[in-house]
C-alpha cells in the first residue's frame, strides 16, 4: 500500500507544488479551458503556461487535446484521489492518537471534579 | 458534537492537522507536555507502546521519544524546544532516527480555548517540499504502516461504542 503507484504520486506532488499550477487546476475544476484562459490571469506566457500545463499533463491531472490552433485542456481527477488518500492515512494515524487523548483528557477531567463526573448521554439522534 | 480531525498539506512545505477536545487547554496542553501523560495517547496504529518520554520542557530542552511494537521493533524521535509558552504554544524540532524525510521539521503547535473547548493545531514545517511530500506518502514511517487491519477494527469498534 505504501509504494503503491509511488512514481505517479510522485509525480502529481510535484505538479501540486507550484502555486501556478495549482490556479490552472482550480480553474480547469470549473471546465474545460484553452491555454490562452489558463495563461492570462496568471499574466503568463503562452511558452511558460504550456510548460506548466505540461507537467500537469505527465502527473496526469491534466488531458490536453488541440483543436485547430486551440490547446483544450480538460482535468483529470484520478490522481487527484490517490493523492488525498495518502494523506487520508496520515490523517487515519492522527485520528488515532487523538481519541485516545480524548479518553485521557476525560479521565483527568473526572479526576478534578469527581463528584461531578456523569457517565456521557448516548448520541442525540 | 463530534470533533472532526483536519489534515491538510498547506503551501509546498507544511502539514497543518488541527483537532478540537472538550476540555479546557491547561490539560490539554499537559497532556501534550507531561511524559506520563503523552506516553498513554501518541502511539500510532494498535500494537505500538512508548517505553522511552522525556521531555525537559524549557527553551533549548529536548524530549526524546521511542516507540516499541509487539515484535520489538523501535523507532525513535526527538527535539528541541524553541519557544513555551504555557498553556498556548509550543514551538519544537522533530527528527526521526532513522528518518523517512530529509533533515529536520519545525512544529508549532498552538492550543486556543473557547467555550470550555480547546482547538489544537500542529503546523509540521519541512526543509523542503520534497521531505513535505515524501512524509505524506508514506504515513508516519514504513514500519508503522503495518497492522492498519487492525486499526480498521479497532475504529471501526470505536465508532460503535
Amino acid at each position: 500500500m505504501v509504494k503503491y503507484r509511488s512514481a505517479t504520486l510522485d509525480r502529481v506532488f510535484h505538479a501540486l507544488a507550484h502555486p501556478a499550477r495549482r490556479v490552472m487546476l482550480r480553474r480547469l475544476a470549473e471546465g474545460e479551458r484553452n491555454l490562452s484562459e489558463l495563461a492570462a490571469p496568471l499574466r503568463m506566457s503562452f511558452p511558460a503556461a504550456s510548460k506548466h500545463v505540461r507537467v500537469l499533463e505527465r502527473a496526469r491531472l491534466v488531458r490536453r487535446r488541440v483543436v485547430g490552433r486551440t490547446h483544450l485542456c480538460r482535468i483529470e481527477a484520478r490522481p487527484l484521489a490517490e493523492a488525498s488518500s495518502w494523506l487520508e492515512e496520515y490523517r487515519r494515524i492522527w485520528e488515532q492518537n487523538y481519541q485516545r487523548l480524548d479518553a485521557l483528557l476525560e479521565e483527568l477531567q473526572a479526576q478534578e471534579k469527581p463528584t461531578a463526573s456523569r457517565a456521557p448521554k448516548g448520541k442525540p439522534s | 458534537m463530534k470533533n472532526t480531525l483536519k489534515v491538510t498539506a498547506a503551501g509546498d512545505r507544511e502539514i497543518v492537522i488541527t483537532r478540537a477536545f472538550n476540555a479546557p487547554r491547561r490539560l490539554v496542553f499537559d497532556a501534550h507536555t507531561k511524559p506520563e501523560l503523552v506516553q498513554r495517547w501518541l502511539l500510532g496504529p494498535p500494537g505500538w507502546t512508548m517505553p522511552v518520554c522525556e521531555i525537559d520542557l524549557r527553551v533549548g530542552g529536548s524530549y526524546r521519544y521511542v516507540w516499541r511494537n509487539e515484535n520489538g521493533t523501535e523507532m525513535g524521535m526527538g527535539g528541541v524546544f524553541h519557544e513555551i509558552v504555557r498553556p498556548e504554544r509550543l514551538v519544537a524540532t522533530e527528527r526521526f532516527d532513522e528518518s523517512w524525510y530529509p533533515g529536520e521539521a519545525l512544529d508549532t503547535t498552538v492550543f486556543v480555548e473557547e467555550r470550555g473547548k480547546t482547538t489544537v493545531t500542529v503546523t509540521v514545517l519541512y526543509e523542503s517540499p520534497e521531505a513535505r511530500d515524501g512524509v505524506l506518502k508514506s504515513p508516519m514511517a514504513e514500519g508503522m504502516a503495518v497492522g492498519y487491519d487492525r486499526l480498521e477494527e479497532l475504529l471501526a469498534s470505536q465508532v460503535g461504542g
